[in-house]
């Protein structure tokens, strides 16, 4: 059974990222990882995770995608995006490449080192007990191993929070950004020395 | 009570600290009283010490702050050492430093940079203290340094004018010269003993090689020459001129102008300790600036140029007493020459001031009827510099020509006819000034303005001026729209009437007679009594060479006396143009500079720019050329930084899976 | 349940990475380049949760906390970043801000 959610949600999982990717229009994109994000949920309660599965839904679907969306929206940026054509030389095939090697490199060591793959220390934490809710583990931990990051995070929204608000505040004398002159237009750069100059 | 020794420098430190903050807010006359009075406080605060130091053993007494440079075996602090030397030195610079300060209460009135120029004096006071009480070398440079920077400030005060800025920058790289020497005199210092700590290393200064303690002693004999303005580097002082007349009293007249005097005294042991012909180097060429100068002063007409050579000279009579070994003679007439010669700045500065600014002497005369204080105690100084008993200078230079003579007949005679040129033209200054007919006023303007064009057109012609005081002269210029002059304020007078007091009897602190009345020569023993010259002149000695000084300090007088108010010999067959022109020493630098040495320097600025530029350009050219390829790399799109951190983790990933073994 | 499972979900964490990653330096439009970088925090997330099962430790849970408030945190900043770039030059994509080019 678990086999078998295992792989329903897999490969849901894998379709939602390669339409992320994929996908031309933004909305589409925001749409697929929507169901990536659901996939990830499932495998979440496949792995007994049921607080974070819970979250999972709430905060990334919930909260996370549809601030993207509203973006979008407000915007009006769902025009699709020109997949084609790629401006910087090279820069596809070696993101794929990259992205195959970092992939085969890790799948390498888990096919080779099979459970020898993961090391470390059993239970170091807490071990995951069987009659205990899974929230109130989580809880209990969060506030005595990990309370001083929890406090910490405390801060870290505060910092978001205030950021975004400078961030997206209207600037009064509101310019373009210029558009960026090209390599060759610089010209010779004012680092030169000249002997005429030195003699002065 | 000695434990308030650290209060002396910091009172005019918080002064100084006080008026660069809050100097503009407060404004005239509050800023002025503010730096007199932190001044002031470092005086009373410098007695108490001084009576507290007489019970410490040998009157010593250090006191360490803070460390300030340790670096390894190298160690510099921040300490004073109180001794009798530096005792000495604090107590008649915070003295004559806070009457002047007063006396710039009246003298500065009305200058629109009030509170700025007390900023510096302020700063100056405690740039002097640190030089004479630090107890280390570099402390001392620190203060040296401080003292030059403020001299410069101050000289180039009234920048406005291009002539006052150039003086003091003139000031400055001479000194800079000199300064070398200093430094150089440090770095060998630490080589030879390890410590730049007076304490330290002059106790072992008789351990030491002979050409070591030369050597030491040569360089830092170079920065005496910068800073008191000795032969070769003297050409500065006169210039030095340019500032305001109480910075001429203050700076270059009685406190920092001694700082090489003071350094040589101090280091003693070293000079002892050095090759024979080293004091016969440092008494030539004091005695050589001696006579120079005194011979220029004679044919100077701007009444502190006059001040000024007279400075250079009676500075190297100092030198010449510490080349004949008479430290304590050096620093007596040090004293003597600090009260006098201040009371003289401050006096011209006062006839300047009421004659608005003219300080030509030929358009001056007759002004004691008009000036009475000024007059009186500038002929108290007058008295005392060309060497008259009782007062104050004929007991210090006798005292030098005594160790002279010990040392040598030629360097006492040439010392005498010093003094005699000294008495001349310090008798002739006067009575340009305070006596003959009054040259100013409007009628007299214009009679002046023609007598010299006349002198210019007939240069044999005869000058049948009469000697009379116009009686109707002051009458006359306040009818007229010319110059009145006027007596100074009362902020003004009063410091002349207490420098002119010690002038008259500041001879008391060291008078020959018996030992025991030779107080500084006892005060000052711990400091300098080994390496003292010992004189053990008879009764008949003393009184002929006594009787030869004042014979030639009163033919001085009465040979001006005959040229000027007589008019029984042409001034002008005194004042050579040799003289009015310093002996053509400036302009030979400059023609120097401009023909042949501005050739040498092209040629090494044509080194400079070849091969050192070239070298520099170089390495320079090879970044940039390699920058220039390696600034694509910067392409500035995002996906491409992130392209190059994939590749980073790829490697880093590939390069673990290569050390890692799997069982 | 097999006892390769795990290892499973290991490997499809490191897929799911790849494609995110490969998301990322592919696309221009900044929006969806911010989704990708989801996709790579959420193939983080599934490991640790994955590790914390293997491991039987209840911090490999906890930890996923924590990465989720630095997502939010994230995600906050990069929207504001991009409607504040959005304000001056509506059309721009991720290529078209380089003024820090060298």
């Amino acid at each position: 059974m678990e086999t078998l959610v295992f792989i329903v949600c897999a490969l849901i999982v894998l379709a939602g990222a390669i339409g992320v990717v994929m996908s031309r229009n933004p909305v589409h994109a925001a749409l697929s990882l929507v169901a990536t994000l659901f996939g990830i949920a499932v495998l979440f309660l496949n792995l007994g995770a049921q607080l974070l599965a819970v979250v999972q839904v709430i905060v990334y679907t919930g909260a996370i995608v549809v601030l993207i969306l509203f973006v979008l929206m407000l915007l009006g940026v769902d025009e699709d995006e020109d997949l084609d054509t790629e401006p910087l030389v090279g820069q596809r095939i070696v993101a794929v490449l990259i992205g195959l090697l970092l992939a085969g490199a890790v799948l390498a060591v888990i096919i080779i080192g099979k459970d020898a793959a993961v090391t470390g220390a059993r239970s170091a934490t807490e071990a995951i007990s069987p009659t205990v809710t899974n929230i109130v583990q989580i809880g209990r931990q969060l506030f005595t191993t990990f309370v001083f990051p929890l406090e910490i995070t405390a801060g870290l929204l505060t910092i978001a929070v205030v950021g975004a608000v400078v961030l997206s505040r209207r600037p009064k004398d509101l310019q373009p950004i210029p558009e960026p002159e090209s390599m060759t237009e610089l010209g010779d750069d004012p680092l030169t020395i000249t002997t005429e100059e030195a003699a002065h | 009570m000695v434990g308030l020794l650290w209060l002396i420098p910091a009172l005019p430190l918080a002064g100084f600290l006080m008026l660069l903050l809050f100097g503009k807010r407060i404004g005239e006359p509050v800023a002025g009283w503010l730096g007199t009075a932190a001044v002031a406080g470092s005086f009373v605060t410098a007695l108490v010490v001084f009576a507290g130091l007489w019970n410490e053993p040998e009157h010593t007494y250090s006191l360490k702050l803070f460390e300030w440079m340790p670096a390894g075996r190298f160690s510099v602090d921040i300490g004073f050492l109180l001794d009798p030397l530096s005792m000495a030195m604090i107590l008649f610079i915070t003295g004559i430093a806070a009457l002047i300060h007063l006396y710039s209460i009246g003298y500065m009135h009305g200058d629109s940079r009030f509170p700025r120029f007390f900023t510096y004096l302020n700063l100056f006071v405690f740039s002097m203290l640190m030089l004479v009480m630090g107890d280390n070398l570099v402390l001392t440079f620190l203060g040296w340094e401080g003292v030059g920077a403020c001299s410069y400030f101050l000289i180039s005060f009234w920048f406005e004018k291009d002539a006052n800025a150039s003086a003091g920058k003139k000031a400055f790289i001479t000194n800079r010269v000199g300064d070398w020497g200093f430094m150089v005199g440090t770095f060998a210092t630490f080589f030879a003993f390890g410590t730049v700590k007076y304490v330290e290393f002059l106790p072992q200064a008789s351990g030491l090689a002979q050409t070591t303690a030369t050597f030491i002693v040569l360089m830092l004999f170079i920065g005496a020459i910068g800073k008191s303005a000795q032969i070769p580097l003297f050409i500065w002082l006169p210039d030095a001129m340019a500032g305001p007349t109480p910075v001429s009293a203050l700076i270059h007249a009685a406190t920092m102008v001694t700082a090489g005097v003071y350094l040589l005294v101090r280091v003693n042991p070293l000079i002892a300790a050095s090759a024979s012909w080293l004091p016969w180097v440092i008494a030539g060429i004091g005695v050589a600036t001696a006579f120079l100068a005194a011979t220029i002063a004679i044919a100077q007409t701007d009444i502190k140029k006059v001040l000024a050579y007279s400075t250079v000279s009676q500075l190297g009579f100092m030198f010449l007493a510490v080349g004949a070994g008479g430290y304590s003679a050096a620093i007596f007439h040090m004293i003597t020459h600090a009260f006098f010669k201040a009371c003289m700045f401050l006096g011209s500065g006062s006839v300047i001031h009421g004659m608005h600014e003219e300080q030509d002497m030929r358009r001056m005369g007759a002004l004691r009827k008009v000036m009475p204080i000024t007059a009186i105690t500038f002929i108290i100084g007058w008295l005392a510099i060309a060497g008259v008993p009782p007062f104050s200078g004929f007991w210090s230079k006798d005292d030098i020509l005594a160790y002279a003579l010990h040392k040598s007949i030629v360097l006492y005679v040439i010392g005498l006819i010093t003094a005699l040129l000294t008495a001349f033209y310090m008798s002739r200054q006067v009575f340009m000034v305070f006596f003959g007919r009054a040259n100013w006023g409007p009628s007299q303007e214009a009679e002046l303005a023609n007598k010299l064009a006349h002198e210019t057109a007939h240069a044999d012609g005869d000058d049948p001026a009469d000697a009379e005081v116009h009686a109707d002269a002051h009458g006359d210029a306040h009818d007229g729209h010319g110059v009145v002059p006027h007596e100074s304020p009362r902020t003004m007078t009063i410091p002349l009437i207490v420098l002119a007091f010690f002038a008259a009897t500041a001879g008391v602190l060291n008078l020959p007679f018996t030992e025991h009345l030779e107080f500084l020569n006892r005060w000052l023993e711990p400091v300098v009594g080994a390496a003292q010259t010992q004189l053990h002149l008879s009764g008949a000695q003393l009184t002929i060479e006594l009787l030869i000084s004042t014979v030639v300090a009163l033919s001085g007088i009465a040979i001006a006396y005959a040229v000027y108010l007589k008019h029984k010999v042409d001034a002008r067959r005194i004042e050579l143009p040799l003289f009015a022109n310093g002996w053509y020493i400036d302009s030979a630098i400059s023609n120097f500079m401009g023909g042949l040495g501005r050739r040498a320097f092209e040629m090494i600025a044509h080194f400079d720019r070849v091969v050192i530029d070239g070298a520099v350009n170089g390495v320079a050219r090879a970044t940039r050329g390699g920058a220039m390829r390696l600034r694509s790399v910067q392409s500035g799109y995002v996906r491409w930084y992130a392209l190059m951190i994939g590749v980073g983790t790829v490697a880093i990933v590939a390069f673990v899976l290569t050390q890692v073994s799997f069982s | 349940m097999s006892p390769n499972l795990p290892l499973a979900y290991l490997a499809l964490s490191a897929i799911l990475f790849a494609i995110g990653g490969v998301g990322l330096l592919v696309r221009r439009n900044p929006l969806v380049m911010i989704m990708c970088v989801e996709l790579m925090l959420n193939a983080v997330n599934l490991t640790f949760v994955t590790f914390g099962r293997m491991l039987d430790d209840i911090a490999g849970q906890v930890i996923v906390f924590f990465v989720m408030v630095v997502a939010a945190a994230e995600v906050v900043i990069g929207l504001a970043l991009i409607v504040a770039m959005a304000r001056r030059r509506p059309e721009a994509n991720a290529d078209d801000l380089r003024l820090l080019r060298g």
